[in-house]
């Protein structure tokens, strides 16, 4: 089933992934039902460019990045790296796809193991894949803390004797160790002050461009992902409702969360006036969600067809594509 | 302004130089990493005034186990029977025993034996309860739930009994008490570190560590297990003075060791029944065991803050 999804060239290529935790209960631990966090998430992500997620905390953004390195086991769907099966790999093909797939986090605070020094975690990343060892290893991980604003003394230093900022280059520094062609940033800076995110996104740019990098960039922060990404999806309780180059997705947003989403954000003008759609109730348990749309029971627009046959997300004749019955009235 | 300059550009000048100093010594520590940690560790833990303390009381300890015989005044195994019992005299620095005995010989003939048994057997239950229980809670799952089951069983037996156990297997003799009060702590080091390494292995940089292809035993030895050395040093300091008790209450079973033989808790034990004529008999064990489980202690906690790179 290709849902078309797909532009030229995927170097990933996520199909119908679904996680799912089951609840244990009672003595015996056993499963009484599971937190829906992934339910079927398609997408894929072309060479060099920044694929967007974007939804509010715990709609599952995190876990399809965690789920794509492995991290996390999947509980069904498919993953694609450059045409290597990522769920079914092992051994010698699983040590060369984590050469190529990294991870930069949110916390740079729970990164960096405080027992090491950052030059010390670097090497032995360097040692295990057998990249460089000894004087070799130690010209790496200078030239690495070097190419992420650090300076190459660093290497000796312990995590805590560095700011917020500082960490964050420093796991960025540990992500390129192993030269990967595709980084999850998974909120990279969400941690940090107001005034060293623009560093660390400027960083994160740099880093494509010389290096021809791959992003999935994980945000709810629709002005950086605005300025950051070259296409978005919107998931809302594990499902992903819309996706749309950047431009497209900003200008015309097309499912109602979406458009939600986007009057939220806030302006630098205090005199212009906004329109602000205001959602209504919080958002449904991923242990037990909604029949039909995910969203119905907050949608602005909702039909009676929402409320039992759960919308497809389908391409507009422009290539936007949303899940929502608005859009595709015929669906 | 012409002064503060030239200051300025020394200050500055004198920054370069020392920055150049610092990549200098690093790549100096570089070369031999492992001994300067180990100097580092050990740098730290002289600074700490408390720590030295606690260095110099297990230094005496140690010292007066190993020059025992100089030190000794008489022989810790000669019974004079009209001599039972005495207070800490000139003769007897620190009184006699029931038996007649020179207390403060059998003192330090004891530490030997004493020492040895609180050392080796927390060395036990380090190096097999650390791993059990760091496994344990790293995989998780059916594994967890099997060995922790087994724990709650050794753990519901009081540890005493569980070393009755395993001398009762082995044999009778010192070298066993060490064994089975180094068993009997294994349960108490695996519990409390799966509770540790629950805690550390949801950090992101363990995930770190696995998205870079890290191994499992790598990741357990090295990125989770160094970061829960705290309360595993301080239970091991306690835990010396426990095994001493324990390996005391061997003894006082006749199962530890044999008559004659001096040890600070069979001491303390035969003292218990003259404690309201003779006090100093249980008096000075207890204080040594005392003395001891502070001397540990103080350089468990120095040791502590002296590994972490946070306090140093």
């Amino acid at each position: 089933m290709s849902t078309g999804l797909s532009p030229e060239h995927p170097v990933l290529e996520v199909r119908n992934l679904k996680k799912y935790f089951p609840i244990r209960t009672g003595v015996l631990s056993r499963v009484t039902g599971y937190v829906k966090a992934v339910d079927g998430v398609s997408f894929s992500i072309r060479s060099g460019e920044t694929f967007a997620l974007v939804g509010e905390s715990g709609c599952g953004k995190s876990t399809t990045g965690r789920t794509i390195l492995r991290l996390t086991g999947a509980t069904d769907g498919e993953i694609h790296y450059d045409g290597e099966d990522v769920l079914a790999a092992t051994g010698e093909r699983m040590r060369k796809l984590r050469r190529s797939m990294q991870i930069v986090f949110q916390d740079p605070y729970s990164a960096l193991n405080p027992r090491m020094t950052i030059g010390a975690a670097i090497r032995e990343i360097l040692q295990v894949h057998g990249i460089a060892s000894g004087a070799a290893a130690q010209e790496r991980v200078e030239e690495l803390l070097v190419r992420c604003g650090l300076e190459s003394y660093h290497n000796s230093r312990y995590p805590h004797e560095f700011s917020g900022g500082q960490r964050q280059r420093v796991v960025i520094a540990r992500a390129l160790a192993l030269d990967p062609q595709f980084i999850v940033a998974d909120e990279p800076i969400s941690a940090l002050d107001v005034s060293i995110q623009s560093q660390i996104i400027n960083l994160l740019e740099d880093l494509q461009n010389d290096l021809q990098l791959t992003y999935l960039f994980i945000s709810h922060d629709l002005s950086v992902v605005r300025h950051m990404a070259d296409r978005v999806g919107v998931m809302y309780l594990g499902k992903l409702v819309e996706v749309a180059d950047k431009d497209e997705f900003y200008r015309e947003p097309l499912h109602p969360y979406s458009q939600a989403l986007l009057s939220a954000i806030p302006v630098s003008d205090p005199s212009a006036k906004k329109q602000r759609i205001i959602l209504k109730g919080d958002v449904p348990s991923p242990s037990n969600p909604p029949a039909g749309c995910p969203f119905h029971t907050r949608c602005p627009y909702v039909m009676d067809v929402c409320r039992s046959v759960v919308p497809e997300l389908k391409p507009t004749p422009s290539g936007h594509y949303a899940a929502c019955h608005l859009v595709h009235p015929n669906a | 302004m012409q002064m503060r300059n030239t200051d300025m550009s020394s200050i500055i000048s004198a920054d370069k130089s020392s920055a150049a100093e610092l990549s200098e010594t690093h790549e100096a520590m570089a070369t031999s990493k492992r001994t300067s940690e180990f100097a580092e560790v050990f740098r730290h833990l002289l600074r700490n005034r408390a720590a030295v303390v606690g260095l110099f009381i297990i230094g005496g300890f140690i010292a007066a186990s190993i020059f025992a015989p100089l030190l000794s005044t008489h022989d810790p195994l000669d019974t004079v029977l009209s001599n039972r019992l005495q207070g800490p005299s000139s003769e007897y620095i620190l009184g006699t025993d029931e038996l007649g005995r020179d207390l403060f010989s059998r003192m330090l003939y004891g530490g030997r034996i004493s020492l040895s048994i609180g050392l080796i057997s927390v060395l036990i239950g380090v190096s097999v309860g650390v791993p059990i229980g760091a496994i344990s809670g790293y995989f998780g799952g059916k594994l967890d739930i099997l060995t922790q089951r087994f724990i709650d069983i050794m753990i519901a037996f009081p540890g005493i009994l569980l070393a009755i156990v395993v001398v009762t297997v082995l044999g009778v003799g010192v070298q066993n008490v060490m064994i089975a009060t180094g068993v009997a702590s294994i349960p108490v080091y695996a519990r409390l570190v799966r509770g540790s390494v629950l805690a550390v292995k949801e950090q992101s940089y363990v995930a770190a560590a696995h998205a870079a292809g890290l191994g499992h035993a790598r990741i357990i030895f090295r990125q989770i297990v160094p970061n829960c050395l705290a309360p595993i040093i301080v239970q091991s300091t306690f835990q010396i003075a426990t095994s001493i008790l324990w390996a005391a209450g061997l003894g006082f079973l006749g199962l530890g060791a044999q008559a004659p033989t001096p040890e600070w808790g069979s001491i303390l034990s035969n003292g218990r029944a003259y404690i309201r004529t003779a006090h100093h008999v249980t008096t000075f064990p207890g204080l040594a065991i005392l003395f001891m489980v502070l001397g540990f202690n103080l350089v468990g906690d120095g040791l502590r803050d002296a590994l972490d790179p946070k306090t140093r």
